[in-house]
């Protein structure tokens, strides 16, 4: 009887071992994130595929932070279990410091990392090695409704100001025709509220920390740019402002709920687009607005392909990220699923298109800025980290998400703009402390 | 009572029993109405989940309405990126698993603590459920590693394991709740006709309290069907369940609303049929011997 009983635990233990062994030899496993570009790259497969028979793809697509969570453990305890990884430019330094990434200094001619954007290489490259190669790339720039502006008489400067900003989100606030003067993120997490919210406090003059890794957190240019952001978004923004990340306001600025956004440039295709926003023919872009310093004030992201050390096919993971991020790539996507579709952000050769240019409006908007946005020289005054909207430490997704909160219960009313910095200096404080940057 | 009656009190009887019926049958309405509005409520979000798999993405993220064209464009966008059948597959495999496992195992061990219980039974019992109160993510690291030195990531032998381990605690005080409802008697009397422990519990144990196994199984089924923490970390491609599969529609940069509520709604599917199914039994087992 218990033979019997045990058949089916036998069957199962049997099902589960073939299930993993069924994999052929070059078979590589990557890990990707959920997003337009990542979907198309998928569905490219076959495509890849072909060209090289010899390599199968197998996709594990997860939400962003679950992703992030997933393969930090597999890295950090070598798992092998992924090939490829889709990882941003705040993990790519980072982990090739550690060893964790294959270098990839070994690219062909054929390759022309040259025409790489340099801002974005310089950002997934470590003691001037590249670590990863680049997917998209994203800074941040405003988006507004040309006639709501028309409407109230507006025009917008080459370079908004955000007292310039404040002032018109005055004018266009109309609660009972439900537009918001400005939306903003105000959800908090490091890549929520705080990649906003730093980007602010830069062009304020301010910085995360001074040069001894001393945290700046309630000095007089966060202070200023915090309340700056927590009265006009409480004065203009949209009702619930605190539980808005990118895509709720994505969402509000595409059904023509918000006069302005200020937010990432990947946004602009999906607005772009007639079938996803109703808004699209009255959609005007603009730099990021700026305050006492241009420094800093948008950000740059990128989303990038690497090889973790502990794959076991490095050569074929190889051969699918030059493919995944070549001229040639773009130009497939371009062919295929038109070119307000292609990668941005990577390639200087994509930007020098015609055709993108005629298609895309927003397109030298967003090269302008991510060329602009120098991760290594983002602030006023001198800082000892890379990042824009992070800072390059392991500790910053928590000192972020941390001080995410505070500055959101800020906006909510739930506690003053100097009592949430005092209280968030101190938290990052402590933090610092204990990882023995200071004393 | 109704011997001292009078012929005066019956009319004032009829109107007092008139009103307690009225009484009771509004009792009975706003039990009614409060049981299905807690229904409704409970239901809403799974509802509009299933309503949203049907608009487009536009549609999805628009003013709320009740009224649209559906579409079953996000189902075939979302079959046509990953395949549905071997992550359905995988947590059929998983879920029963695990719970045929942990049932084999509970049972002898419920049945010792339940009917030969020692002084130490029930801080085993509370030990058992404490390992319960820890965050699975507090123990991802040391599982994972000893995974990988097994071969165990992406696996669904892996998987099992683990949903085993971690259902065991409900169900093993589940079956020792049931167990300690049953008359020791009856067990002695087998005892006494010359039945092995083994045949004691397959013969004796096992039919009488069938409907507490049942209802515990179904409720480690359902437990395993819905576990994500585990299911997303342990596994890649090869060993993926329903779970990994939603999770690969989600996104923080994007609209996939429409298409996420329809991943959702194929993942839900099999084990709402199944909960319907197998309701009655489910009852019956959770209040089995409370009426006692």
């Amino acid at each position: 009887m218990q033979r019997h009983r045990l058949f089916p635990l036998a069957a199962l233990a049997a099902l589960g071992t073939t299930a993993a062994t069924a994999a052929q030899a070059e078979t590589i496993t990557i890990g990707t994130v959920n997003n337009n570009d990542m979907v198309i790259m998928q569905s490219l497969t076959d495509v890849f595929e072909k060209a090289h028979p010899d390599i199968t793809l197998d996709w594990v697509v997860l939400e962003e932070n679950v992703l992030r969570q997933r393969m930090t453990t597999d890295i950090a305890t070598q798992g092998g279990q992924f090939d490829v990884m889709t990882i941003g430019s705040y993990e790519a330094p980072i982990w090739a410091e550690r060893g964790w990434l294959e270098p990839l200094d070994d690219l062909p001619e054929s390759y022309k990392a040259d025409d790489l954007l340099k801002t974005v290489r310089d950002g997934l490259s470590h003691e001037d090695t590249l670590h990863a190669l680049p997917f998209y790339a994203e800074s941040s720039m405003m988006y507004y409704r040309k006639d709501l502006f028309e409407q109230a008489g507006i025009e917008m400067s080459e370079q908004p100001t955000w007292e310039e900003v404040r002032s018109w989100a005055g004018k266009l606030h109309d609660p009972e025709n439900e537009v918001a003067g400005i939306c903003l993120r105000g959800k908090p997490g490091w890549g929520e509220n705080m990649a906003f919210v730093s980007t602010l406090v830069n062009t304020f003059g301010g910085r995360w920390f001074d040069m001894d890794w001393n945290p700046e957190i309630n000095s007089k240019e966060w202070q200023e740019a915090v309340s700056f952001y927590v009265n006009l978004l409480n004065d203009y923004g949209p009702a619930g402002a605190s539980s808005n990340g990118f895509n709720e306001n994505l969402a509000l600025f595409s059904r023509g709920s918000c006069a302005m956004w200020v937010d990432a440039t990947s946004a602009a295709g999906k607005l772009f687009d007639p079938e996803e926003s109703k808004v699209a023919d009255q959609l005007g872009f603009a730099p990021a607005p700026i305050a006492d310093t241009p420094k800093g004030s948008h950000w740059l992201w990128s989303w990038a392909l690497a090889i973790p050390s502990s794959s076991d096919s490095t050569e074929a993971a190889k051969t699918f990220i030059r493919w995944a991020t070549s001229q040639e790539y773009v130009k497939l996507v371009a062919e295929r699923e038109g070119w307000t579709n292609v990668p941005p952000g990577t390639r200087e050769s994509t930007y020098a298109s015609e055709r993108y240019q005629e298609e895309a409006p927003f397109a030298g908007f967003v090269v302008d800025a991510i060329r602009e946005a120098d991760p290594l020289d983002s602030t006023q005054e001198p800082n000892p980290y890379v990042g824009v909207q992070f800072v390059g430490i392991p500790q910053f997704q928590s000192i972020g998400t941390q001080v995410g909160q505070m500055i959101a219960s800020a906006l909510t009313g739930q506690v003053s703009v100097e009592q949430a910095l005092d209280s968030a200096q101190r938290a990052t404080e402590r933090t610092m402390e204990r990882s023995g940057y200071i004393e | 009572m109704t011997t001292t009656l009078s012929h005066k009190d019956a009319p004032m009887d009829a109107a007092r029993g008139n009103a307690a019926l009225r009484s009771k049958r509004l009792r009975n309405l706003g039990i009614a109405v409060l049981g299905w509005s807690v229904a409704l409520i409970i239901f809403f979000p799974i509802f509009w989940m299933i309503l949203t798999g049907f608009k487009t993405e536009a549609e999805a993220i628009a003013e709320p309405s009740l009224f649209f064209s559906p579409t079953l464009e996000n189902y075939h966008d979302v079959q046509a990126r990953a395949g549905y059948f071997n992550f359905a597959w995988n947590s059929v495999v998983v879920a029963f698993g695990s719970t045929l496992l942990a049932l084999l195992i509970a049972i002898p061990s419920a049945y010792s603590m339940a009917f030969l219980p020692t002084k130490r039974t029930k801080g085993t019992l509370l030990w058992m459920l404490s390992t319960k109160m820890l965050p699975p993510v507090g123990v991802l690291v040391p599982i994972y590693l000893i995974f990988r030195d097994l071969g165990l990531l992406d696996t669904l032998t892996g998987l099992t394991i683990v949903y085993t381990l971690m259902n065991l605690p409900i169900v093993v005080w589940m079956l020792y709740t049931f167990f300690k409802d049953l008359p020791q008697d009856i067990l002695e009397a087998g005892r006494m006709d010359g039945a092995s422990t083994l045949q004691e519990i397959v013969y004796l144990l096992m039919p009488l309290t069938l409907p507490g196994i049942a209802s515990t199984g179904l409720l480690s089924v359902i437990l395993s069907w819905n576990e994500s923490f585990w299911s997303l970390n342990l596994t890649t491609s090869q060993a993926a369940p329903l779970p990994a599969y939603i999770a690969s529609f989600s996104s923080p940069e994007g609209l996939f609303w429409a298409k996420l509520s329809a991943a959702s709604t194929m993942a839900i599917a099999p084990i709402l049929v199944f909960g319907w199914l197998t309701q009655k039994q489910m009852v019956r087992g959770l209040t089995f011997g409370a009426v006692k």
